[in-house]
C-alpha cells in the first residue's frame, strides 16, 4: 500500500502518446491540470470540470475518458493519448482532423480536442460506424458552435477514408 | 472547481482499504471509477481527508454467477458490464438501462457499485437495484453484511452504509420474466428527468421510478387495464412527491410517470 501525503508532490510515471513520460503531482491535482501545467501539453482543454462538457476527453488505456474526473496520481502506469497524437507530423493533419477541416466541423475549436479523441478511440474499435452510433458518442460532448451536423458528417467521412486505407494495406 | 487537499491511499489488498476506512471513518471516501465522486470533489461538495483507491484490487473486478444471482464486484466498470457476453440473457433489464448511464466517455471508468454507492435519485443503476430487488454486499474490517435494496437507500445521495464499510459487490437476481425500461432526459446520457423500469411479477407488474422522489421508488401493481391502471399510476405519481427544479416541473414529472408507466406496464403484460 502507498499513502501519498496531501502536502507533497509524488512521482507519476505513464506513457504519453507512445513515449515514456513522468511528472510530479499532489494527490488533489486533476489530470487536466497535470497535463497542461506540469507536462506542458496544452491540447487537452478544460471546460466544465465536472464531466459534463467533454472538452477534456482523452484516451486512457484505449478508452475515452474525462481527464477532469481523473486524478493525476490515478494514471500511474497507464497509457495515455491526447490530441497531440493525431497529427502525423508538424504542419500536417490526421485523417479525422482533415475531415473536420473540410466539413467545417469546428468553429471556435474549444470542444474539438475532446471530440477528436472520443471519435478517434471509437473509430479504432468500430471501423464501420453508422450515424446513430456516431451521434451516441457525440452525446458525451457539448459544442455550442456547429449544431453537430458537420461533426457527424466529418466522422462518417473519416471512417470511410480510414476503411479505404485499411483495405489498401490488406490488398498490398 | 479544484478538489480540497486529501491523502491518497492506493490499496494493493482489500485489508489495506478496510484498515484505512477503519482509521479515517467518515473522513475517508472510497474512490473507484470516480465519475460521481470526482465531480463532488471538484465542486467541493465532498471534502474527505483521505481518498482510498480500490481499482488495483483485481479480485473486486469480477462478474460472476452465484446461484440465481449475478455478483458484480466493486471494481467492475460500467463498460465492462455492458460488454459482458451474458448480460442480455442474465440481466435483460440492465442491458436495456445501462446504455443510458452516463456516456461512453464516463462508462469507461465509472463503476456499477460506485453509482449505487453515490445513490443519485436520477441514476439508472440504483433504479436497477431497486427494480430487481438486488442486494448490496458491505464489508468492514471485522465483518460482512448484506443489505436488501429497500433497506440500502436512505434518501437523496444517502445510504445505510456505515462510515467504516465499503461496498464489496452488488448482486442482482437473474430474471426470465418480461421487462422494459424507458427514460426521458434533456440529452441522452444526462441524468434522467424520469426513468422507469417495469418487471413482470407472478400476478402483475413491478414498476420502478427514478428521478422523481429522493430515491428510486417501487410499486407492485396487480394486472390492471384502462382507467383502473390510469388511477393506480396517478396515485403512484402523486405519492412520489415530485418537486420543481431547473430541469422540469413537478407536474411534468408526474405526467411522465403516468405516460411512461402506462406504456411499460402494457409492454410487459402483453
Amino acid at each position: 500500500m502507498s499513502r501519498l501525503q496531501a502536502k507533497h508532490r509524488h512521482d507519476v510515471r505513464f506513457t504519453l502518446n507512445g513515449k515514456p513520460c513522468a511528472g510530479e503531482a499532489e494527490p488533489r491535482l486533476l489530470l487536466t491540470d497535470f497535463l497542461r501545467h506540469r507536462i506542458g501539453v496544452t491540447g487537452t482543454h478544460v471546460g466544465c470540470e465536472h464531466g459534463v462538457c467533454g472538452a477534456c476527453t482523452i484516451d486512457i488505456d484505449g478508452q475515452p475518458a474525462r481527464a477532469c474526473l481523473t486524478l493525476a496520481v490515478q494514471i500511474d502506469g497507464c497509457e495515455l493519448r491526447t490530441v497531440e497524437s493525431l497529427a502525423p507530423a508538424a504542419g500536417r493533419l490526421g485523417v479525422l482532423q482533415a475531415a473536420f477541416k473540410r466539413n467545417h466541423a469546428l468553429q471556435c475549436g474549444f470542444c474539438t480536442a475532446g471530440i477528436l479523441m472520443s471519435l478517434d478511440t471509437f473509430l479504432r474499435e468500430h471501423p464501420q460506424p453508422d450515424e446513430e452510433k456516431i451521434r451516441d458518442v457525440l452525446s458525451g460532448h457539448l459544442c455550442r458552435c456547429t449544431g453537430y451536423a458537420p461533426i457527424v458528417r466529418a466522422a462518417l467521412e473519416a471512417a470511410a477514408e480510414l476503411a479505404d486505407q485499411n483495405r489498401e494495406k490488406t490488398d498490398a | 472547481m479544484k478538489p480540497a487537499a486529501f491523502d491518497y491511499v492506493r490499496a494493493e489488498h482489500l485489508d489495506e482499504a478496510l484498515d484505512a476506512l477503519k482509521k479515517d471513518g467518515g473522513d475517508a471516501r472510497i474512490i473507484a471509477g470516480g465519475q460521481s465522486l470526482m465531480a463532488m470533489l471538484n465542486m467541493r461538495l465532498a471534502r474527505p481527508k483521505t481518498l482510498i483507491d480500490i481499482m488495483r484490487l483485481k479480485d473486486l473486478a469480477r462478474i460472476e454467477r452465484k446461484g440465481s444471482s449475478i455478483m458484480i464486484g466493486a471494481g467492475v466498470r460500467q463498460a465492462a458490464l455492458l460488454a459482458w457476453p451474458d448480460l442480455r440473457a442474465s440481466l435483460p433489464l440492465v442491458a436495456l438501462a445501462l446504455p443510458w448511464t452516463g456516456h461512453v466517455q464516463t462508462r469507461s471508468r465509472g463503476t456499477v457499485c460506485g453509482s449505487i454507492a453515490h445513490a443519485d435519485p436520477s441514476a439508472e443503476l440504483p433504479l436497477m437495484l431497486q427494480a430487481l430487488g438486488g442486494e448490496v454486499h458491505l464489508r468492514n474490517a471485522k465483518k460482512r453484511r448484506r443489505v436488501a435494496a429497500k433497506e440500502f437507500f436512505a434518501g437523496m445521495m444517502a445510504t445505510t452504509r456505515a462510515d467504516d464499510e465499503l461496498i464489496e459487490a452488488v448482486s442482482l437476481p437473474v430474471i426470465e420474466k418480461r421487462c422494459a425500461f424507458r427514460e426521458v432526459a434533456r440529452r441522452h446520457g444526462d441524468f434522467a428527468i424520469v426513468a422507469c423500469a417495469a418487471v413482470a411479477t407472478d400476478n402483475g407488474v413491478r414498476l420502478a421510478v427514478g428521478g422523481v422522489a429522493d430515491m428510486p421508488a417501487i410499486r407492485d401493481l396487480p394486472r390492471l387495464e384502462g382507467s383502473a391502471l390510469d388511477d393506480a399510476l396517478n396515485a403512484f405519481a402523486y405519492e412520489l412527491d415530485a418537486r420543481d427544479d431547473v430541469h422540469a416541473t413537478a407536474r411534468y414529472r408526474r405526467d411522465l410517470v403516468r405516460m411512461i408507466g402506462r406504456d411499460l406496464v402494457r409492454e410487459v403484460l402483453q
